[in-house]
């Protein structure tokens, strides 16, 4: 056996809403909050969590995160057990992250002791907006000052807190979003992400053919965005991620360095590396087949597959260059089996070096600032 | 055999959609030709293609027996003619092989271009016209206005047209007594040597090559050495027999039959429409009048979209000229677009046809290169070159003079879009030389340059006059002009498919056109792309593209990287529609859609 057992992070998906924000394509329904199977649903998601645990066996945890959905909307209760359940399984790390995602309402702010009682360490608000107009059109269920307020006792109640801001909103223009980051600023948490407004298909705002920002104003935006959080001292680690030195979120840094992670609950997205072979798991996305199917055979698992080196290559790559840091390339051939170069195209790969967007040497693959922000291109071009 | 005053030989002529094949098929059916169970619709056009776009590629004929009125039994032989201009040879060998034509109008529609064209090939033949009007069941028939557009546009006495609905089946009977009673019976004398016309050609994967003829004077019989006259090659006779539609063996066929022959024939480039056939030992002593080699008038190039299906290529466009010895083909050798071949084709329509018999029935991925014509270049040396592809245009000091092909266009066009037709013949350089009205609608005749009509002229006549124009021409000679090759420059480098020619005094309006649209057609990219035209060394017209400047995704989590990765798969799928030139990749659609002239 390994000396040192590869680190895991664990997801925990929860599915239910009080209603379906407009922006939104997760795996998330709108629910009752009064009528949730939040017994079945942890004994459900306690099944996965042995039936996860059997396969990773020996591997600490170095993060957990609960996201949805609104887990918010869980009893601390429930996320106590998933905790002390995991803990007893695979066995936290010494400084394990446990998030959770939060919205801003009076009635979840009030569980926050709660979570931070059953072990959560970090919260994550999802604020999206600070001013009412907008969180009105974005569906949202609360107003700016409820956010600040949940702000307030987020930073009082957990050392470690982070909120979301979509911005490139619809008629947002750059004044007005410079004020509005200002706002997000003072607040003093030491990360935020900060992410531009997509509309994804099978989304309400995908109906209603809502646009996206042009293509000039969502640049400047951007950089607008990178040079205050830059300034703040929060610069980006990630295309939409934002931190104080050493405050990243470990547990998404961990989907960006291809480290491993077990997801479980409804349409949980899972990568386990094993003997040099990836597996990508899948649970069932409808919460009630999952369900049936967790309760009944211990799992709800929709699908397992092996990803082929290539695969693995591109994931790598997708991933990780949106990193400032780029792709080491040892830990790379560690993870796909595959010298860094046998996953590039020569002729893309020349084009891109010579024009200034990707820098390559013997460490590192990386990206430069302004290419990061056209890396779909720049991957068709890269990728074999 | 059948005396020559019993046989009566026809062909039937009409606009496309205005029933030829409807009625043909019940002609057919009326004389039992095929029972009702075997006659699937429109039996005649028999390959896919001409199915699909209700056009005639290849003759066919069938043998009829008709037991008419006077209780005389008939054999009469249908000829299926081509439909279309780019076949105009064809056509008129077919015409030339019967006595009578049929000529079929809608007649809630009227006599359009294409019929007149053929009309008057069968009137050239010296062919017995009977006015057929189709369609007449048809609430929006107006078989009195267009029996008038007969006499007036035509010249044809139509008091006794037939009104038939071909559909319906109604003046079947009528019309097979016609073509008895009203067209002449073939001459011929069955003592005098072979003279038997060759009408057309095709390969049969168990026969092999299948010649269709009609026997003018004396008897082409099974065994009989046979003499191509302008083809000076002697062959065996194999088979010998007619089709019913379905095919039957004879011994011979007689003087003014129609039939087909086989004759250990290997490709059909070695048979020539309009060639005639004699005996070998005692051949006639002159041949067929109207014999006439087929030229190619208008050239693309065809191009593999993987490299590596330039060998199937090269197979599958040799399979086809086994049927059609038309269609010529060189490799060619591009910097842009790779290995290929420059093609050559009667007409635009054969063009399509090819291509698209080349992507649908041999599955190829083709890139096409926009057509061209054949230009023939005075050197200063003296020496006289055939230039069939613009990118291999000369510099411009070594040439004297660029002689380009004309044609001869017919349009029919309802009054209101006159004034836009008048203006589309303009602006590609047409000069009038007839305009006559007819009722409500304008017969326009105009001299233009092939050059400007073999790319989009026909969409565009289409477009402006809502697809009430139709539209014929006939090769009409060459004639010097002051033509320059436009070269296209993308990210500062020539590519050479998508170099034209055009006259002078275009060239700056053309260059800037195809860069524009050029503009349109590539999508932008991660740097900046200029887009040139230039005649020599100089520049004409100049775009750029802007370079992408964002498309990253905002989020990219668990279930996103999933997500994230397909799409990236499905974008790599998508590239391979695009041709890397350079750094820069450019659509294939892109190298026949650039030079598209639009509605500017």
């Amino acid at each position: 056996m390994n000396s040192k057992p590869a680190p895991l992070a664990l997801y925990v998906h929860w599915p239910w809403c009080l209603s379906k924000c407009p922006y939104c394509d997760f795996n998330s329904r709108p629910a009752d909050p009064a009528n949730l199977p939040e017994a079945a649903y942890l004994n459900a998601i306690t099944a996965e969590l042995n039936h996860y645990a059997s396969q990773t066996n020996g591997r600490n945890l170095t993060s957990i995160y609960f996201g949805g959905g609104t887990p918010s909307l869980m009893e601390p209760q429930t996320v106590a057990q998933v905790v002390e359940s995991a803990s007893r399984l695979w066995g936290l790390h010494s400084d394990c992250e446990i998030t959770l995602e939060a919205n801003p309402t009076s009635v979840e702010v009030a569980k926050l002791r709660g979570f931070r009682a059953a072990g959560a360490n970090r919260v994550s608000v999802g604020v999206q907006a600070l001013n009412d107009a907008d969180l009105r059109a974005l569906g949202r269920e609360h107003s700016a000052t409820q956010a600040l307020r949940a702000l307030d006792i987020a930073g009082a109640v957990f050392d470690r807190f982070t909120f979301d801001l979509i911005y490139a909103r619809p008629e947002q223009t750059l004044r007005a979003w410079e004020k509005e980051l200002s706002q997000a600023l003072a607040v003093g948490s030491d990360h935020l992400s900060l992410y531009q407004l997509t509309v994804e298909p099978g989304t309400e705002f995908f109906r209603r053919n809502v646009r996206e920002a042009d293509e000039d104003l969502a640049v400047k935006l951007f950089y607008l965005t990178q040079e205050m959080m830059q300034g703040a001292g929060l610069p980006a680690y990630e295309i939409s991620n934002h931190a104080r030195p050493g405050a990243h979120s470990r547990h998404n840094l961990t989907y960006w360095t291809g480290g491993d992670y077990v997801g479980i609950g409804p349409g949980a997205h899972g990568r386990i590396r094993d003997q040099g072979v990836t597996s990508a798991t899948h649970q069932i996305s409808d919460p009630a087949r999952w369900l049936e199917a967790a309760t009944k055979h211990g799992h709800g698992t929709a699908k397992v597959r092996i990803l082929s080196a290539a695969e693995r290559a591109a994931e790598l790559l997708l991933t990780g260059l949106r990193l400032p840091e780029g792709v080491s390339r040892e830990r790379f051939t560690e993870q796909s089996g595959l010298d860094i170069m046998q996953a590039l195209d020569p002729q893309g790969l020349k084009i891109l070096v010579d024009a200034g967007l990707v820098k390559l040497d013997d460490s590192t693959l990386c990206v430069s600032p302004e290419g990061r922000l056209t890396l779909n291109a720049i991957l068709e071009r890269l990728l074999v | 055999m059948t005396e020559l005053s019993h046989i009566r030989n026809f062909s039937i002529i009409a606009h496309i959609d205005h029933g030829k094949s409807t009625l043909a098929d019940r002609l057919i059916q009326h004389c039992g030709g095929l029972t009702d169970r075997e006659m699937s619709e429109q039996v005649l056009d028999s390959m896919d293609i001409e199915r699909e776009r209700g056009i005639t590629i290849k003759a066919q004929t069938v043998r009829l027996m008709y037991k008419a009125k006077n209780g005389e039994t008939y054999q009469i032989n249908l000829m299926d003619t081509p439909g279309h201009v780019d076949f105009a040879y064809e056509v008129s060998r077919s015409l030339a092989a019967c006595e009578g034509a049929l000529l079929v109008v809608d007649a809630s529609q009227g006599v359009e271009a294409q019929t007149l064209a053929n009309v008057y090939l069968a009137l050239g033949n010296d062919l017995e016209i009977i006015p057929v009007l189709n369609k007449i069941d048809l609430p929006a028939a107006e078989p009195e206005q267009v029996r008038a557009q007969i006499e007036d546009v035509i010249g044809l006495d139509a008091s006794e047209a037939l009104l038939v609905s071909a559909k319906s089946g109604i003046g079947i009977t009528e019309t097979l007594e016609a073509i008895v009673h009203r067209l002449p019976a073939p001459k011929g004398d069955r003592n005098a040597p072979l003279k038997a016309l060759l009408v057309d050609s095709w390969y049969d994967s168990y026969l092999g090559v299948m010649i269709l003829v009609r026997v003018v004077d004396g008897v082409l019989k099974r065994g009989q050495k046979v003499r191509m006259m302008a083809a000076g090659s002697a062959h065996q006779v194999e088979q010998v027999g007619i089709f019913t539609p379905k095919i039957a063996r004879l011994d011979e066929l007689g003087p003014g039959e129609m039939g087909y022959f086989t004759a250990s024939i290997k490709t059909v480039a070695d048979t020539n429409v309009g060639d005639t056939i004699t005996d070998d030992k005692n051949p006639a002593t002159e041949p067929l009048p109207g014999f006439k080699p087929s030229v190619p008038v208008v050239f693309c190039s065809l191009f593999p979209v993987d490299a590596a299906d330039y060998d199937d290529l090269r197979d599958s466009m040799g399979k086809l000229r086994l049927n059609d010895a038309s269609f010529e083909f060189d490799p060619e050798t591009s910097a842009a677009l790779g290995q290929g071949f420059r093609c050559g084709f009667l007409g635009l329509l054969h063009l399509e046809i090819i291509q698209e018999r080349l992507e649908r029935e041999f599955d190829l991925d083709l890139i096409t290169t926009a057509p061209s014509v054949a230009y023939k270049l005075q050197l200063i040396d003296g020496r006289q070159v055939d230039l069939h592809n613009p990118a291999d245009m000369p510099d411009p000091t070594q040439i004297k003079a660029i002689e380009e092909p004309w044609i001869k266009a017919t349009i029919l066009v309802p009054d209101e879009y006159l004034g836009s037709v008048l203006g589309l013949c303009t602006d590609r350089r047409g000069e009038q030389v007839e305009l006559t009205y007819v009722g409500n609608r304008a017969m326009v005749v105009y001299r233009l340059p092939l050059n400007e009509v073999v790319f989009d002229f026909y969409d565009r006549l289409k477009s402006i006059s809502r697809g009430y124009a139709s539209f014929d021409y006939e090769m009409d000679g060459y004639s010097e002009n002051d033509l320059v090759k436009i070269s296209i420059l993308v990210n500062n480098e020539p590519v050479d498919a998508l170099a034209f020619v055009c006259h002078r005094s275009q060239s700056e309006n053309r260059g800037r056109q195809v860069c524009e649209r050029l503009k349109d057609l590539i999508p932008r990219q991660l740097f900046k792309i200029p887009i040139q035209a230039a005649i020599g060394g100089k520049v004409v017209a100049r775009e750029t593209i802007s370079a992408m400047r964002k498309d990253v995704t905002a989020k990219c989590y668990g279930g996103d990287i999933t997500r994230k990765k397909k799409l990236l798969e499905k974008q790599k799928k998508g590239k391979k529609k695009m041709r890397q030139f350079g750094k820069v990749e450019i659509p294939q659609s892109a190298f026949i859609n650039a030079l598209k002239m639009g509605d500017d």
